[in-house]
Order: structure tokens, then sequence, then C-alpha cells
């Protein structure tokens, strides 16, 4: 039989410190976020109201309506049609370096071009086309996976039947795919709720007695009111910023939340 | 067309050209990425282009650490003590981030299962949908009271402050791709280890860490990235003084920082507007080699 020699007992020990090392360090990770909501619900939970929260982004709503089409478009190229050649890699930098940009580089991009060169204004317009562009790579990431999870062997299927490409797509893979894309666009509006830094320049203020009657106007953003209550303006009353990143935080966790149980939800159907 | 074909096969129907009318629009859509990213330098380079040629001095720029755009009469654009502020709040951000998202990836990939794995990747996932500046305002409302009374310091928003705080911002998104990286090294591997009686942290260390060493470093460059270009919570949690910091209770001032607060003030076309622009320009490039750069070393793990 096998008996535990010294180094067996020693090894094991190893590894045992080492798991519960590890566990800490994980641990350490989430607790002060959880700490901090603890906080945020605390401190700003007495100033919510049904009023309060009806500052919505229309922003996030504008940008959708432009980086979606674009995004699945780019996906559906990306994973049906382009060969693994030179050029896709360079698409695929671009995208990458699309992601990677710093929002900020973002926010001076939408002032040169919308604001100033096609001569938009700060508008809802302007904004949105700016996060559509910033947002574009996580739309068209998450419904490139979701194309190329859809097993080949259904799109040969579908050829062999005479079908074209395009009715391939469409009847066989996207239907195979949707749930991955909506997954993707869930993420992509709670992408643009929490940012701040594209928006500030391009079409968001702080403040408007009003809400917009066109994409020329501005608009209120949650983000922005919370950078400018908590930084700008002296004597606002203390719990109101914690209100707001309150609900803030909570807009975007439940977005976030919700495409994690659509995602897995559809996964323990798949029927592949 | 092909007229002398012996059976009248025309495949050209409706349906073909909605095929090729598709393949044209998603190839328009395919390529948009590259028009974007173009666009944006272009966009960029444009408006900073006056400063670059007319007024920019380019010893000043890099190596002056005085940032004076609005003295009217001899404006200074040294960036020195900007980059010295970005580096030192990414620095201490990584010191943070690495070893517990490292860790946490080692944990989450190697050492939990079922349930609990599940559990803690959604967690981290959640975690890394916080937006940028509800992080600037924690560290404005509670962690600047906190680093006053543990450090008897005057002020705390410093470099310790924006550290701390995009460490956390940052580690999330370090630990899914480390564990994207971890999970990528076969299985095969594991069993192969542990089939010669190798504990299971002897597996991790002596198997899978050196198995996936690119795709780790990849994610810290990518977490590196990501902090560089960071910009609410560090105009937030800095204390916005232009300052070559001397310990990690000076206040600073980062680049992105810089760019947030000032163009809202300055004329479209001025001296000052460019130059932020040029910082722009700066910012774009740096962010573009950290990006290809972790590009090439996860994608020479695949393909290795």
């Amino acid at each position: 039989m096998f008996t535990e020699t010294a180094l067996n007992a020693s090894n094991k020990k190893v590894q045992r410190l080492f798991r519960i090392l590890f566990m800490l360090m994980t641990g350490l990770l989430i607790l002060p976020v959880l700490i901090i909501l603890t906080m945020l619900v605390y401190k700003g939970g007495s100033v919510l109201s049904i009023d309060f929260l009806f500052t919505s982004p229309t922003d996030g709503n504008v940008a959708l309506l432009i980086s979606v089409p674009i995004g699945v478009a780019a996906a559906i190229y990306l994973s049906e049609y382009a060969a693994d050649n030179w050029f896709t890699r360079i698409i695929n930098l671009a995208i990458i370096n699309l992601a990677g940009v710093p929002s900020i580089v973002h926010a001076l991009f939408g002032v040169g071009a919308f604001v100033i060169f096609f001569r938009f204004g700060t508008s809802i317009l302007a904004a949105s086309l700016t996060l559509a562009i910033m947002t574009l790579p996580v739309v068209i990431v998450a419904t490139r996976e979701s194309l190329q999870a859809v097993p080949m062997a259904f799109r040969e299927a579908c050829w062999n039947m005479g079908a074209t490409r395009w009715q391939t797509i469409r009847r066989v893979v996207l239907p195979n795919a949707i749930s991955g894309i909506l997954t993707g666009i869930i993420l992509e509006v709670s992408r643009t709720t929490g940012e701040t830094a594209p928006i500030m320049f391009t079409g968001a203020v702080f403040f408007t007695p009003f809400l917009p009657q066109g994409i020329f106007d501005q608009t209120m953003a949650l983000s922005l009111h919370l950078f400018v209550v908590a930084t700008q303006v002296p004597g606002v009353p203390e719990n109101l910023p914690f209100g707001v990143a309150l609900v803030l935080i909570g807009m975007v966790l439940l977005m976030n939340s919700l495409s994690i149980a659509f995602r897995m939800y559809l996964r323990a159907r798949k029927k592949w | 067309m092909d007229t002398d074909s012996a059976i009248d096969f025309d495949r050209r129907n409706l349906d073909w050209y909605l095929d090729k009318l598709v393949q044209v629009l998603v190839f328009i859509g395919g390529i948009s990425a590259i028009v974007f990213i173009v666009g944006i330098f272009v966009f960029i380079t444009k408006e900073g282009l006056g400063f670059i040629i007319n007024t920019m001095d380019v010893k000043e720029f890099f190596l002056s650490p005085y940032w004076e755009p609005s003295d009217e009469d001899a404006p200074e654009y040294g960036i020195l003590a900007l980059v010295a502020g970005t580096a030192s709040v990414t620095g201490l951000a990584l010191l943070v981030s690495i070893p517990f998202s490292l860790g946490a990836a080692v944990y989450i990939g190697e050492f939990a299962s079922g349930k609990t794995r599940e559990f803690l990747k959604v967690l981290v996932e959640l975690l890394a949908a916080i937006p940028s500046v509800v992080w600037g305002f924690i560290g404005l409302t509670l962690m600047n009271p906190l680093i006053i009374q543990l450090f008897d310091v005057p002020v705390g928003l410093n470099v310790l402050n924006a550290g701390i705080i995009l460490g956390l911002m940052t580690a999330p998104i370090m630990t899914s791709i480390a564990e994207d990286a971890l999970k990528a090294v076969p299985d095969r591997y594991r069993e192969a280890a542990e089939a010669m009686g190798a504990t299971r942290w002897q597996v991790i260390y002596k198997v899978v860490l050196p198995a996936a060493k690119n795709g780790l470093l990849g994610a810290v460059l990518l977490g590196i990235g990501r902090g560089f270009g960071e910009t609410m919570a560090v105009l937030m949690a800095t204390g916005h003084a232009v300052n070559i910091p001397h310990s990690i209770f000076d206040p600073v001032r980062a680049l992105t920082a810089t760019i947030a607060a000032e163009l809202g003030e300055t004329a479209v076309g001025s001296d000052h507007y460019q130059a932020l622009f040029t910082i722009g320009i700066f910012l774009f490039l740096i962010t573009f080699v950290i990006n290809m750069t972790a590009d090439l070393i996860v994608r020479g793990v695949r393909r290795g």
C-alpha cells in the first residue's frame, strides 16, 4: 500500500499553503469593492427617489443604433467571409487598438471630427458617434465569438442544400448565435452608461432642465453629473453624490448581471 | 457572360445578387475598424499639427517639468511632470494589481472548482464593469479621508490614492485575461504532471505557469495600457498638481487628466488647445505600441 513519506507530506503542506495564499489574494481583491458598495448604499440610499431615477442616459441609445449594425457586419465579415491572411490580421489589430485607445483620446477625436470638422457642435449626435466608435470593439468581439461558436457542420449542411452564403448566415448562423450577440449589446449599453470622458466635450452637460428635443441638443448624463457634483459644485448636500454614484453603479451592475444571467441560461439550453 | 455554355444554367437570381450585396456590406463593416483607427489618428493629428510645427520645442516638450500653458508672457509646454505623474500612478497601480490579479487568476483557474469558480468569475466580471468615474468618486470621498487619518498627511489625494484606485480598477481585467491564458494550457500537460505524482502546486509552478508565461505577460501589458489611458479616476484622485513626485504622498497630475481638465477651458485652435491634442497624439502612439506588443506576445503563444 501507499504510505506517505516525509517528502509527500511537505509537498502537501506547500500546496495547502499556496492554496490559502491565493484564496486570500482573491478575497482581498474582492473585499474592498464589497466594502465600497456597502458604503455607497449606506450613504446614498437616503437620497434615492423615483424622480431621481428618470435622468436616463440618452447618448447610449443613439450610440447603439450606430455601432450595432456596423459591429455585427464587421463580425459577420471576420467570422464568415474573411480568409486568414495579412488583411484580416490588420483588421484584428485595428480592433484591438480601437479597444485600447484611452477614452480621452476618443474624446479628442470626437471633438476634432464630429464637433468641429462635421459641424455637429456639442450635441447628442456628436457624443453618440464618439461613444459608438469607442464601444464598437465590444460588439465586434462578442458577436464574432458567438458566430464562431456555431458548429461548421451547420453551415456545411445548409450549403449542401444549395443555399447561398447569405441565406446560410441569415437562416442558420444568426439564429443560433443571436444570444451571444444580445449579450454583447447589453454589455455595450453598460459601457456607454458609465463612460464620462468621451462625452464631456462632445455633448453632455452637467445640468439642463429640459429633456433633449432632437439629436442636436445637449443632454444630461448620469456619469458626468456625478463628476461635476463631486468635484465642482460647492455646497451640495453631502449625500447627493453618493446617491448619483449608487444609481450609476446600480444600472451598470444590473445590465451586466442581466447579460451574464442571459448567457448562462442560453448556454444551459444549447442544442449542441 | 458565359454564352457558349451548353446548358442554360444561370445562377444569378435575386438571391445571388443579394448574396453579393451582403458580401460588400459586411466587408465595409469589416474595414470600418481600420477606417476608424486611422480616422482617430488623422483627426487628432490635424488638430495638434499646428502646435507641433510652429510652437513646439521638442526638447522643452519632453524634458521640461513646467506645464504652464496659461502664462500670458511665456507659456511653457513641458510634459515631463505629467509623464512622471502618469508613470508613478500606473507603477504603483501595477504593484498592487499584478500580484493580486495573477494570484486570483491562479486560484480561480487552478484551485477553485465548480460553483465557487463560476461565482468568482462572475464577480470578477462585474468588478471590471464598474465605471471609472465611480472609482474616481470613491478615491475622492472614501480613500481621501482614510489616507489622511492613517498616514497623518495634510492631503489624501496623491499618488498612493490614485495608485490603489487604479490598481483595484485594472486588477479584474488582468485577472480575467490571465485566467484565459491559464485555461489555454492544455489539460494533458496537467494530467501528465499529476500522473508523475506532482501535487497541485507543483503542477502549477513547474508546468502551468511556464506554459502560460507569454499569455500572463500579455495580460500585464494590457493592464499597463489600461492604467496608462485611464482618465476620470486619475483626474479625481491624484490631487491634480503639476509636480514630479518625491514620495507616494505627493499629489501629481496625469497626461490624460490634463486633457480632461483643460480642454473645456481653451479656445479652439489656440496653442494651448493644440498642445492638448499633441498630448493626445503622444498617448495614442504609446497605447498603440503597448497593444501591438501585447497582441504579438499573446499570438506567439497560440502559434507555439
